[in-house]
């Protein structure tokens, strides 16, 4: 930080963080305040580091698998999902049609989790403190179908490279489609709880806009892209693991402010039920997995495979040398770039609103230090 | 006169009320009394490892192949054979297991071409000292022993 700020005498340095509950994690956003203004944001990151991309280079492809998960552990069935198919594809084979259902089905259900858990952190920030405890309770049924499946609730390591490890289990197409049933009445009661609440409705219009135009030049994806209006979602633009077979749309918001952002992840919610439940109608059977050598030495090459984490794009960048450990191995996590937006949005608004704008960009601080 | 109505009979309250209310059903209690009751977890979860005997003669079902050893990404297994020079076979002699710094990831049971080494349904794996998380043959063959509350 520059010494002059220190000089000015209306501007006040806050830090806010690291220990901060509503940063999500631990970020700390050093704000310059003048009175209740915010005329700039400084973040400091990286209390999370632990260097996964470093520990991608020392461990066999199959190894650095349950390494994923622990980077957006809210949602990590579809990082899982991302580096499975980066493999993949650098090995130049797909997974059975078995194996990809059953994918779109737990990562849809993925989605739903990682929103649920966003709605009620956010609503907790603003100060509603009911929705957390419905939410959770929701999110409870989709990590028993997690414990069910695989033996984990979070950290899951779903997915192995080629397709699955796990069969799934006797009443697997039951439990999926008894929770989407119960499912789609609770969003309609959390619409009723937040949507015309004056003071949600108070706290959220207008706040932290960001245009389109704003989006693209910092590179923001997922939800606070659409929420401006964009049209953009890698399951209909590159579709992976059959997305071109199912029917579902886009929800985008038109002012891109943050009541736009929670309106268009309400959305996301009801057309991912949408698709788990076409997906669960048509599981076909056959083999869950592939033809994988025991020892993976994939070609020497490098591939960019990127998935609509429940977040924005993310993406990874695997280069091989031929040998059983990628010789580079690069995520392109979507929290730390949709982060970036965060002085942009904040700027010129009031204290209280950065709270509500760290919580709207749905950042997951394991995933931005990775 | 229609918003005097709702203000008397507090209309809004009754409404606001009536969503908690209809939340309180048995139905959608998910608390559980953890120590008095145990949770059932699921039959795949990924818990305690434990090191499987047989159960006729109690001889250990691991050939001591050492798969587990080199699937796990954190090398955390250590595994040391003995060559028995009236079988010619290798015997295990010993086994050790660092749950401190394990991921129950499950790369280990899937690796074992015996099915000796298993992640079980325990999942109490807490110990007073950091040594008492380091699990040696003895301790997986038996599991752990949490004690048990009654309340
Ligand atoms: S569960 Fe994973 S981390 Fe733990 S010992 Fe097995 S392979 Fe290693
Ligand atoms: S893989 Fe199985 S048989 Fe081989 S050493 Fe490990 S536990 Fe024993």
């Amino acid at each position: 930080m520059p010494e002059s700020t220190f000089l000015d005498s209306t501007e006040l340095v806050l830090n806010m963080g690291p220990q901060h509950p509503s940063t999500h994690g631990v970020l700390r956003v050093i704000l310059k305040l003048d009175g209740e203004k915010v005329n700039g944001t400084e973040c400091v990151i990286g209390y999370l580091h632990r260097g996964v991309e470093k520990i991608g280079e020392n461990r066999t492809y199959q190894q650095f698998a349950p390494y994923v998960d622990r980077m957006d552990y809210v949602a990590a069935v579809s990082n899982g999902l991302g580096y499975c198919l980066a493999v993949e594809k650098l090995l130049n084979i797909e997974a059975p049609p078995r194996a990809q259902v059953t994918r779109v089905i737990l990562t849809e259900l993925n989605r739903i989790a990682s929103h649920l858990l966003w709605l009620g952190t956010h609503a907790l920030d603003i100060g509603a403190i009911t929705p957390v405890f419905y939410c959770f309770r929701e999110r409870e049924e989709i990590l028993k179908i997690y414990e069910n499946y695989c033996g984990a609730r979070l950290t899951t390591h779903a997915f192995r490279i080629g397709g699955l490890q796990y069969e799934l289990y006797d009443g697997f197409e039951e439990q999926t489609k008894a929770f989407c049933d119960m499912f789609l009445p609770k969003v309609d009661e959390y619409e009723e709880l937040l949507t015309n609440n004056r003071i949600w409705v108070g706290r959220l219009k207008g706040v932290g806009i960001l245009t389109g135009e704003e989006c693209k030049e910092y590179g923001v994806t997922g939800p606070v892209l659409r929420a401006a209006g964009v049209k953009w979602d890698l399951r209909k633009a590159q579709p992976y693991s059959g997305y071109e077979q199912y029917d579902f749309e886009i929800p985008t918001g038109e002012n891109g402010d943050t009541y736009d952002r929670y309106m268009v992840r309400m959305q996301e919610m009801r057309q991912s039920v949408r698709i788990i439940r076409q997906a669960v109608d048509k599981i076909p059977s056959g083999p869950i997995m592939g033809k994988v050598p025991k020892v993976i030495k994939p070609p020497v090459g490098e591939v960019y495979v990127s998935i609509e984490a429940p977040k924005g794009e993310l993406g990874y960048f695997v280069v091989s040398d031929n040998s059983t450990q990628p010789y580079r191995l690069r995520v392109r996590p979507p929290s730390f770039i949709n982060l970036q937006a965060l002085d942009r949005m904040v700027r010129g608004g009031l204290v209280a609103d950065v709270v509500a704008i760290v919580g709207t960009l749905d950042i997951v601080l394991g995933e931005v230090d990775r | 006169m229609g918003k005097l109505f709702r203000k008397i009979f507090l209309v809004d309250l009754f409404q606001g009320l009536w969503v908690t209310f209809r939340n309180q059903n048995p139905k959608y209690i998910y608390t559980e009394q953890y120590p008095a009751e145990r949770p059932k977890v699921a039959e795949r979860y990924r818990g305690a490892p434990r090191l499987n005997i047989n159960p006729e003669n109690g001889e250990t079902l691991c050939i001591g192949c050492n798969l587990c050893a080199l699937a796990c990404p954190e090398g955390l297994i250590v595994v040391t054979t003995e060559r028995n020079e009236k079988t010619r076979r290798k015997e295990l002699t010993t086994f050790t297991y660092d749950t401190s710094r394990c991921m129950f990831c499950g790369l280990c049971e899937d690796a074992c071409p015996v099915d000796a080494l298993e992640l079980t349904q325990d999942f109490e794996l807490a110990s007073y000292t950091r040594e008492g998380a380091i699990w040696d043959r003895q301790m997986l063959e038996e599991g752990p022993k949490p004690t048990r509350y009654r309340c």
